[in-house]
């Protein structure tokens, strides 16, 4: 893949801006000047030696991000460093992600926030860490939140695990209070899917898989609601995926509990039919689920109580994915084909407008975690994603800039890639 | 009609005419083993390996002596431990097995799915000796060619399977099977035992097991595994036995003829009282000659399929 290059002065002509609160559009050229956006509107510089960009037939909006990656490092760098997930993300269109702390050692103290932080210093990608609830990710003692977030943590989650005893959660969600972060969970009652591999319906009963039904979602997702409401804390649900936890947490948003949450695109275009052949690929946590509930889960996005689309990127190697259903890892990854899917399944699928759509992957996320809302304005840091809306494109997992190729939409046709992206100082032209 | 699958990996999908010649084939290799010399040629070009990742007295011993009555070659082993625990994939096992020039691979695995794994991953045929919870496909065979000598037909015949159908790939094989022949299927067991939304199947639910009896022409009574009871799936063997065990009793109760199968093996005493399995009813050994010819069956057509497609000119 090509480097970013130091954005000294580049423009891209021929672009639209892309509002995302009204969906209007604008033509506009932009100038970007040692990283900041100079000048916007019509630019005719007879005499420009800078980088010139024809950026026509593409649409600029403030730069992705995604809220929920792993990115293995430190432990697991066969699988994925903070270098190639940068990568991956910027293939994928973003500018900005934030790693997960279920990293060995777990990103519950300062010195591993510090090192993340310091592995992407050059990178165009920013990190935004999420660091562990509970020391160790053991669900016993809460980690040391206010040092975490002067050390740059954005939010707290024990992902990959629930906080199953209800009393750390009360204390997480009370004390994460003071510095205005949300915490993030990964909601399964873990009595009721022990064992599982799957989600618990007709496509389980007849394929002999174990099953993890919904409700172990539903009443972790109830009982955190109630904390929230009963703490007046900042929960945020990772990964929603049932119907049921959609009406929950539509519920509790109208009775003013503050909760947020977030679906994958997988959760959103697949259907439990997919492990039908037992392929590893489509063995995830949570499970996909049933027509009714991909249904529910567009439902919410179109409605709001969902607003964060987020990949749940979770690279696994190829060994130990190619095994039998049962004995593989749960997990895919997700930064390369997010895009992608949300424009094949919730813009062409008539679910979300284009902008609401690049809403819930841009200003969104970072409403939830309370950073700075991006603006493409004259004298702001350049922090953009181009697209290109129209370009058909087939998933060859054999490309991917990810370390993994644990993807179920291999071979697929997607609509819309990233064109060119802006940030840090940085940009990059995306070349196929 | 022509055998055309590779491998076989699940009754669910296969269609009568299939079914009815893999049965058809059965019959006349069923004929071979009364033979006094029981073994023809067939086969000898072809080299199998079965590969048991489970421990399978009956099954393995099926498919080895199917093996040997139509010539072929054949080598076993027994892998005690899963491949994880060994540390070598399930998918290195296999390729190694292959590149020793085997035609087939017979395999039974505690992991539901691991022979569809292993046929993306071979040259060589697969076939699901019994994979965790999903499939049994030749039991499921031999349990339909023994309803259809005993009966003379499967169309409109009325099978209840009873006991633990969660957990049971001998259910599932037979239930798909038996549909596709024209069966009507009923599933009998607790409610914890029966996995959800097993309407959908196509068959009739019930938890009376008086009342399965009432309706069938025959029991397909399946054997009930001590560790679920640790799981709390059911309070105690006693109570199963009291609920859900096949006895004279009930039979005498109902009133009439009923034949009974068994996959094997029995817990006397708990799903089936001990001296019904020796009665008239059973047709328990008959299953067990029957797994034979039907094993020979299936080795055969996939052969003659492999064949085919090896040189499709001829």
């Amino acid at each position: 893949m090509n480097q970013p290059q130091p954005a000294r002065e580049v423009l891209f002509k021929g672009t639209r801006l892309l509002d995302l609160d009204t969906g209007s559009e604008q033509h506009t050229d932009i100038l970007i000047v040692d990283g900041v956006i100079a000048e916007l509107g019509q630019i005719d510089i007879p005499t420009f030696d800078g980088e010139l960009i024809d950026a026509g037939g593409t649409i600029a909006v403030p730069g992705l991000m995604d809220m929920h990656v792993h990115l293995r490092e430190p432990g697991r760098e066969d699988e994925e460093t903070v270098e190639s997930g940068c990568r991956a993300a910027m293939a994928g269109g973003f500018t900005a992600v934030c790693p997960m702390p279920n990293t060995d050692p777990v990103a519950d103290k300062r010195e591993v926030l510090d090192f993340l932080k310091e592995r992407a210093r050059d990178q165009l990608v920013e990190l935004f860490p999420i660091a562990a609830v509970s020391k160790g990710r053991k669900g016993e003692e809460i980690a040391e939140m206010g040092e975490l977030v002067d050390a740059g943590a954005v939010a707290f989650s024990d992902d990959g695990d629930p906080v199953h005893n209800a009393a750390v959660m009360r204390r997480a969600l009370e004390y994460a209070k003071m510095f205005g972060r949300p915490v993030i969970d990964h909601c399964q009652e873990l009595t009721l899917t022990a064992g599982g591999v799957m989600n618990e319906g007709f496509v389980s009963t007849n394929l002999g898989l174990p099953g993890m039904p919904a409700i172990a979602e539903e009443i972790m997702v109830a009982r955190d609601l109630l904390l929230a409401k009963f703490t007046g804390g900042r929960l945020h649900i990772a990964h929603v995926s049932t119907a049921g936890a959609v009406e929950l947490i539509r519920r509790a948003r109208a009775e003013g509990v503050q909760v947020t949450c977030e679906v994958t695109p997988h959760h959103f275009t697949l259907t439990d039919q997919a492990v039908v052949g037992f392929d590893a690929n489509t063995k995830m946590n949570p499970p996909l689920r049933t027509a009714a509930d991909v249904e529910a889960v567009r439902a919410g996005l179109r409605d709001g109580t969902i607003q964060v689309i987020a990949s749940d990127h979770a690279p696994h190697a190829v060994e130990e994915k190619e095994v039998e259903f049962a004995a593989a890892p749960f997990g895919i990854i997700g930064l390369e084909t997010s895009l992608g899917l949300v424009l094949r399944e919730l813009v062409d699928g008539k679910v979300l407008s284009l902008a609401q759509a690049l809403k819930a992957m841009s200003a969104a996320p970072r409403a939830v975690l309370g950073l700075p809302e991006v603006k493409i304005a004259k004298g702001a840091m350049a922090n953009v994603t181009f697209i290109d809306p129209q370009v058909e494109w087939v998933v060859d997992k054999s490309r991917f800039q990810s370390r993994c190729r644990n993807t179920p939409f291999h071979g697929w046709t997607l609509r819309g890639r990233v064109f060119a992206l802006c940030n840090k100082g940085l940009y990059w032209r995306a070349r196929w | 009609m022509e055998f055309r699958r590779r491998h076989l990996l699940e009754l669910e999908g296969m269609s009568r005419e299939e079914l009815t010649l893999i049965l058809d084939t059965a019959e006349t290799f069923r004929e071979v083993l009364e033979r006094p010399i029981p073994k023809v040629p067939t086969l000898r070009a072809l080299t199998v390996a079965n590969v048991f990742f489970e421990p399978s007295t009956r099954t393995r011993l099926s498919f080895e002596l199917a093996e040997k009555r139509l010539s072929a070659d054949l080598v076993s082993f027994a892998a005690a431990t899963s491949s994880v625990l060994k540390g070598e994939t399930l998918k290195d096992t296999a390729r190694n097995i292959e590149a020793m020039k085997v035609d087939m691979v017979v395999i039974r695995h505690s992991a539901a799915g691991a022979p569809h794994f292993l046929s993306r991953c071979l040259g060589a045929s697969v076939i699901n000796a019994g994979d965790g919870c999903h499939e049994h496909p030749t039991q499921g065979l031999l349990d339909m060619m023994t309803l259809r000598h005993k009966f003379g037909r499967l169309e409109g015949l009325k099978v209840a399977i009873v006991g633990d159908i969660e957990h049971s790939r001998v259910a599932r094989s037979n239930l798909h099977g038996l549909r596709a022949m024209g069966a009507e299927v009923l599933l009998c067991g607790p409610t914890t035992l029966l996995p959800v939304e097993a309407e959908r199947w196509g068959v009739q639910v019930t938890h009376d097991l008086d009342e399965a009896i009432s309706w069938a022409d025959a029991l397909n009574v399946l054997r009930i595994q001590k560790e679920r009871q640790g799981a709390g799936l059911f309070p105690s063997l006693r109570e199963y036995h009291a609920r859900f065990g096949v006895t004279r009793r009930r039979l005498e109760r109902a009133g009439k003829e009923i034949t009974i199968l068994h996959p094997g093996p029995i817990n006397r005493g708990v799903e089936i009282e001990s001296d019904l399995a020796d009665s008239e009813f059973s047709v328990i050994l008959d299953q067990v000659t029957n797994g034979v010819a039907v094993r020979m069956a299936v080795l055969y057509l996939l052969a003659g399929a492999r064949g085919a497609l090896e040189s499709p000119s001829q």
